[in-house]
């Protein structure tokens, strides 16, 4: 198990230094510091004084070198818009974003999983044939669509949730958290919902095929040929093994889900990664914009490490590959 | 002697949607307490259906469209779901073919062991049932079994899969035993030890096995008697050994000859012409027919009863006139 958490992690590592790459990429094309440092009035001369000062003419190795030995210590350079490091603009919007995605995945796995284990040890059933049209229905309708039909219906006609905003934010350390009040689960409610909406026919079908699937094989056949009740055949024989596959997908979709608020954040203006990035993409903030990539990618990386610990975890046989 | 099961008229039928086929035409067979009775055929015959149809258990869409499986004075084909459930893994137990597929690859050894236990003595201890798990393994010859509980499926391999297997069937001590071709996956070389571990704890504990095979040398070692099946119809039943020396029926004399020992060195085996036919073209009559050497217009027109052979044994062929009082 050791040694399979060590290769996991350096692989980790590997991909965060590709990110780093590409942001480094985006951050020499896109957008010339000088312009952000001085203004029109400053000569050629002065100019390239400075370029030298900072570093600009070094070979790019060199000048990733200094970028990457920034990033570890967390500085990614000062957004042109809030005048203000960018790590720390990052920092202050993450609460929001990832507050979301947690709550969009525990109304996903909550719902996902007990519809899917259903739909398949009875997949004759009524409530089946509802969830199987109705995932093809939800997964081909726009999130923003389903957001705004959310605010028309909750927040327009029946008044009973806000169509925007976080609402309260109580701050603990250095987190701006809305889970604390009631105003803030109101808040989230209807933004969460929209988010979750995209992932969750998929869950619910995924589910449902791979422990049809379980539900198929020798094992199962002879765990009814040893008389065992037909609750624990499916939530301990079936449902465990339908899991393992379960938690691969389940970890790059939580990731596509980050991309996902982007759309969600902007409907709700939903103070949080999301809508900054779209905010900096149209302010052309680029240290901005490098920094939310970043950090970004390094908590996809993390996320998809954990899954594949957790799913280590749950396979026998990971541990065994592990020790050798 | 007593019976300890008896089959009567069994059809199954699968449910294609296709259309419906016949899998198994009335197979009948008796079997008394502590006998071993080996069900032999080639493959497709309806061996492994007739098996999985006692303790009802036959995939979908197959189902059991007429006959009776009398066990202890209940047919088992008629009891409820709940009763079945009691009663499989509990006082009938399977083995199926390839251990590779059959123990769950997420569950310990020992969960998968004491799980059967509770299940089927809901007052039981975990210490007891645990104590019962090491008893079976050690008397299946698996080695240091306490460190062994702990461990999952894959850490084994076929051969020790298989004892484990055999261990759970014994767990409850059943009346009988249900063996799919319980070597067919294994090396050939852990083939007769399997086999001969299985003879042994069965004859010990007066148990019943229903030993399904293709191998004709597999059942000579270890049953009393041989139910012979052919395109899902039993052709021909009697002692093991009168079968396989002085075999009545058209087709088990093919088989016979078929096996390896019954030709002599270099000679090519003496396979039987044609193949056996598929359940959507089984032919009218003997569905052996069209591959006989002896066929008769008879034959072809009317499906042959049960009848008694040369040397008693029973065989389903005109060849052999129906006595009268079977008439
Ligand atoms: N799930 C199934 N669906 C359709 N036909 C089946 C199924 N299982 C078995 N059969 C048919 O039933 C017949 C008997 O199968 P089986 O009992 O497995 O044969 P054996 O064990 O003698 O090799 C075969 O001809 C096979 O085609
Ligand atoms: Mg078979």
């Amino acid at each position: 198990m050791i040694a399979f958490m060590i290769r996991r992690i350096t692989q980790a590592l590997i991909v965060i230094i590709i990110i780093s790459i590409i942001g480094f990429a985006i951050k020499q094309s896109v957008g010339d510091p000088l312009r952000e440092l001085m203004g029109i009035s400053v000569s050629m001369e002065e100019r390239e004084e400075f370029r030298e000062k900072l570093g600009l003419n070094d070979p790019w190795y060199v000048q990733y070198g200094r970028f990457l030995g920034n990033a570890v210590k967390g500085d990614l350079g000062t957004s042109m818009f809030y005048k203000r490091p960018a790590t720390e603009v990052i920092l202050e919007k993450a609460p929001a974003t990832l507050e979301l995605v947690f709550v969009s995945s525990l109304i996903i796995i909550f719902l996902s999983v007990p519809l899917g284990i259903f739909s398949a040890i009875k997949p004759n059933s009524l409530l089946s044939r509802l969830l199987m049209g109705g995932s093809i229905v939800g997964v081909s309708i726009p999130v923003f669509l389903t957001a705004i039909m959310m605010v028309y219906v909750f927040s327009i006609k029946l008044g009973w949730l806000p169509s925007y905003g976080r609402g309260e934010v109580v701050m603990i350390g250095g987190w701006g958290t809305g889970l604390l009040t009631v105003d803030g689960w109101k808040h989230i409610i209807m933004p969460s919902i929209a988010l979750s909406s995209i992932m969750l026919p998929l869950f619910i079908r995924l589910i449902r095929s791979e422990m049809m699937e379980v539900l198929e094989s020798e094992y199962i056949k002879y765990a009814w040929a040893k008389g065992i009740n037909k609750k624990r055949v499916w939530f301990v024989h079936a449902f465990k093994n339908t899991l393992l596959p379960v938690i691969t997908v389940g970890g790059v979709q939580l990731g596509v889900t980050i991309a996902f608020t982007i759309l969600t954040e902007t409907v709700f203006q939903w103070q949080g990664l999301g809508f900054m990035f779209m905010e900096a993409v149209e302010r052309s903030d680029a240290p901005l914009l490098v920094a939310y990539l970043m950090f970004v990618g390094i908590v996809m990386v993390g996320v998809n490490t954990i899954v594949d610990m957790i799913y280590g975890l749950v396979n026998p046989t990971v541990r065994i590959a592990g020790v050798k | 002697m007593s019976t300890l099961l008896e089959v009567k008229d069994l059809v199954i039928k699968f449910a294609l949607r296709t259309g419906e086929v016949t899998a198994t035409n009335g197979v009948s067979f008796t079997l008394q307490k502590g006998e071993r009775l080996g069900l032999v055929g080639e493959s497709g015959a309806g061996k492994s259906v007739t098996g999985f149809s006692i303790i009802n258990l036959i995939s979908k869409p197959g189902y059991i469209a007429s006959g009776e499986v009398d066990f202890q004075g209940e047919n088992l084909a008629k009891v409820s779901d709940e009763r079945m459930r009691s009663l499989r893994g509990n006082r009938i137990s399977m083995i199926f073919q390839d251990p590779m597929m059959t123990l769950n690859p997420v569950l310990t050894i020992g969960t998968q062991m004491t799980e059967t236990l509770h299940q089927h003595n809901p007052g039981m201890s975990q210490d007891e049932a645990r104590n019962i798990a090491l008893e079976k393994l050690r008397k299946v010859y698996i080695p240091s079994p306490e460190k062994r509980l702990a461990q999952f499926p894959h850490e084994f391999s076929g051969g020790m899969r298989q004892r484990i297997i055999i261990a759970i069937a014994l767990l409850t001590d059943p009346e009988l035993i249900i063996a799919d071709e319980p070597t067919t996956a294994l090396d050939v070389t852990i083939q007769a030890e399997i086999m001969e571990l299985l003879m042994e704890l069965c004859e010990t504990d007066d148990m019943g096995l229903i030993l399904i095979t293709h191998d004709l040398a597999v059942v000579g070692q270890v049953t009393q008697n041989i139910a012979v099946m052919y395109a899902g119809s039993i052709v021909e039943k009697g002692a093991t050994s009168q079968v396989i020396s002085d075999p009545q029926h058209p087709y088990t004399q093919g088989l016979i000859a078929a096996l390896p020992q019954s030709s002599r060195q270099g000679e090519r085996l003496n396979q039987i012409p044609g193949m056996m036919p598929t359940l959507k073209d089984i032919p009218p009559g003997c569905s052996f027919n069209p591959r006989c050497a002896h066929v008769m217009d008879v034959c072809k027109i009317e499906v042959p009863q049960l009848r008694v052979g040369k040397n008693g044994n029973l065989v389903a062929c005109y060849l052999y006139p129906l006595k009268k009082e079977q008439r």
